[in-house]
């Protein structure tokens, strides 16, 4: 009786170890497949990236017709930072400004239509955000330009910048507002002396994960700075982007171009990696502090 | 240094009231014990005392707080000025996390007026000699705030609250996550403290509001039980629920 009871018990406990490392293979085996095509972007961009990257690439507009070389693609990352530089300067004073309206004093209606906004806009796909901008701004000033570009952009930045900066003065505990408003500082003084630089890390890590985003978006630009061959630093005048540039030259047939597209997404990728790693980086240190 | 008067003083979180018209006075040069049991209003009576309960989301008060004979709460007055006048120390300590053990010290002066860096040094030399933490800190004042022990990091609170020289002194169960001998010194610091300034304690612990406090109002269900000396609350109290409670037999 008791010996069958303790061979039940072994077995039972042999089939749950058994279970358990079925389990657990299992849940490496996901892991690895989820890491596959991490791999195979990181294989290709690379392979076929590097090869582009030359001092050419990086200094030089497009050739011309006769030029056998296919030039460098310079006027896109002049424009890259032109529309995503002025897209940080709309969005980010609005964003942050909006997350602190929201985290300190944002209560009923106006504050849950806000966040409502920021909700809906953060989901809605980029093209709709360009197909707005052109039809209001392009239509108005009569032509594709790097401004244009860069509202379509900033309606992309804007709510992750609100809601992620919102989220990181959620974190700053609300007994250092209060023990700040306790030594008879007003409001204000409290947020921009107290809350904001205890979130700061955080503030940037939104602001970083924005522009990674906003250096990436294609479509909205295409239809609204349209692209260029030449260098141009007017907000005024249609404008090239990385991302454009790639979308333009990876659907030519000729090999050239194709390997300068190839250039783009691996510096695209490469400058958007150094961003989630700093804002990562960032982002594990604040924990640190405000734990 | 100013006395406090409550009258008929009541308060709510959104529909719930926990304040039923509370009398109180807390005078200059004494301490006030406010002692209850847990979710009675201690913390809500003494955050009415420095409109610091209005701060909560939804929560509203209403009756006087006579503060030297002005009503805190009355038309056009400031809880901004409220607050620099009569200070408070909460429950946990609350250091600035970007703030050095100086800045910490100082935060209200430096923030709230421009003052020089001389006079600065000054005043947090006297505030934290005052809160007792000085000898201990006065060789790292760059140091982070956040890096002192429990009982040190409220004493720097205490510090804070002190440097803007405030009136009256709020405090919150200021030694309720602190280890015996930090309590000990927290005492001993109130004591110090009762001379200029008129302070008013909660405290969970009866033997502490017995030794350290002149006067103790004792409360239950946000209403006050009794009011009267230390001495008299804790021999001879004139109600039965305040004899229960102090002795232990409930609470
Ligand atoms: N932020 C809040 N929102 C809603 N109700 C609250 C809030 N804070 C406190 N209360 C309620 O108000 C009542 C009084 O709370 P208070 O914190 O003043 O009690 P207390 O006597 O200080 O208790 P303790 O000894 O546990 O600190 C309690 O019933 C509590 O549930
Ligand atoms: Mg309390």
């Amino acid at each position: 009786m008791i010996a069958s009871a303790q061979t039940g018990a072994a077995a039972t406990f042999g089939r749950r170890r058994l279970k358990d490392r079925a389990f657990t293979a299992f849940l490496w085996a996901c892991g690895g497949v989820a890491l596959v095509p991490l791999g195979v972007i990181a294989y290709y961009v690379v392979r076929r990236g590097l090869p582009a990257l030359s001092v050419a690439f990086f200094t030089k507009t497009p050739a011309g017709p006769l030029d056998p070389s296919a030039g460098g693609m310079v006027q896109s990352f002049i424009g890259s930072g032109l529309i995503v530089g002025m897209a940080c300067l709309i969005s980010i004073p609005l964003g942050i400004l909006t997350a602190i309206y929201l985290s300190e004093y944002g209560r009923g209606r106006i504050a849950d239509a806000i966040r409502f906004v920021a909700e809906i806009l953060l989901s809605t796909p980029s093209i709709v955000a360009g197909l707005v901008v052109s039809a209001v701004v392009v239509t108005a000033m009569r032509s594709f330009s790097a401004i244009a570009g860069s509202l379509a952009i900033s309606l992309l930045m804007w709510p992750v910048i609100t809601r992620a900066t919102e989220e990181i003065l959620r974190l700053v505990p609300q007994e250092l507002r209060e023990g700040a408003l306790a030594l008879g500082l007003p409001r204000w003084k409290v947020i921009l002396r107290i809350v904001i630089p205890t979130a700061g890390a955080g503030i940037l890590t939104a602001m970083m994960l924005a522009v990674a985003r906003g250096l990436g978006e294609t479509a909205p630009i295409l239809l609204t700075a349209l692209g260029s061959d030449y260098v141009n630093s007017s907000p005024w005048r249609p404008t090239d982007a990385v991302p454009l540039r790639i979308y333009d030259y990876a659907r030519q047939p000729l090999e050239a171009l194709q390997q300068v597209a190839w250039g783009g997404a691996i510096t695209l990728m490469v400058g958007v990696l150094v961003l989630s790693i700093g804002a990562r980086v960032l982002s594990a240190r604040q924990e640190r502090r405000l734990r | 240094m100013k006395s406090l008067v409550v009258s008929d003083l009541s308060a709510w979180f959104g529909r719930k009231r926990v304040l039923r018209s509370v009398d109180m006075s807390a005078e200059p040069g004494s301490v006030t014990a406010i002692i209850g049991p847990s979710g009675c209003g201690k913390s809500t009576l003494l955050r009415c005392l420095n409109r610091m309960h209005e701060e909560v989301r939804g929560a509203r008060a209403q009756g006087k707080v006579l503060f030297d004979g002005l009503d805190i709460y009355g038309p056009g007055v400031d809880p901004v000025d409220v607050r620099r006048r009569i200070g408070m120390v909460f429950q946990r300590p609350n250091p600035f996390p970007t703030m050095s053990i100086f800045e910490n010290a100082v935060a209200g002066l430096r923030l709230g007026s421009k003052m020089r860096r001389a006079e600065l040094q000054e005043r947090a030399e006297r505030a934290l000699r005052a809160s007792g933490l000085w000898e201990e800190v006065k060789d790292g004042l760059d140091e982070p705030g956040g890096k002192l022990s429990g009982g040190q990091q409220q004493r720097l609170c205490i510090a804070r609250a002190l440097a803007v020289e405030p009136e009256v002194l709020l405090m919150d169960e200021p030694a309720s996550a602190l280890d015996p001998a930090s309590t000990l010194r927290i005492e001993e610091l109130i004591q110090e403290l009762k001379s200029r300034y008129n302070v008013v304690i909660v405290t969970h612990n009866m033997q502490q509001a017995a030794r350290i406090s002149d006067w103790t109002l004792f409360m239950l269900y946000g209403e006050v039980v009794e009011y009267a000396p230390t001495k008299k609350m804790f021999t001879t109290p004139e109600d039965r629920r305040t004899e229960d409670y102090v002795t232990g037999r409930f609470g």
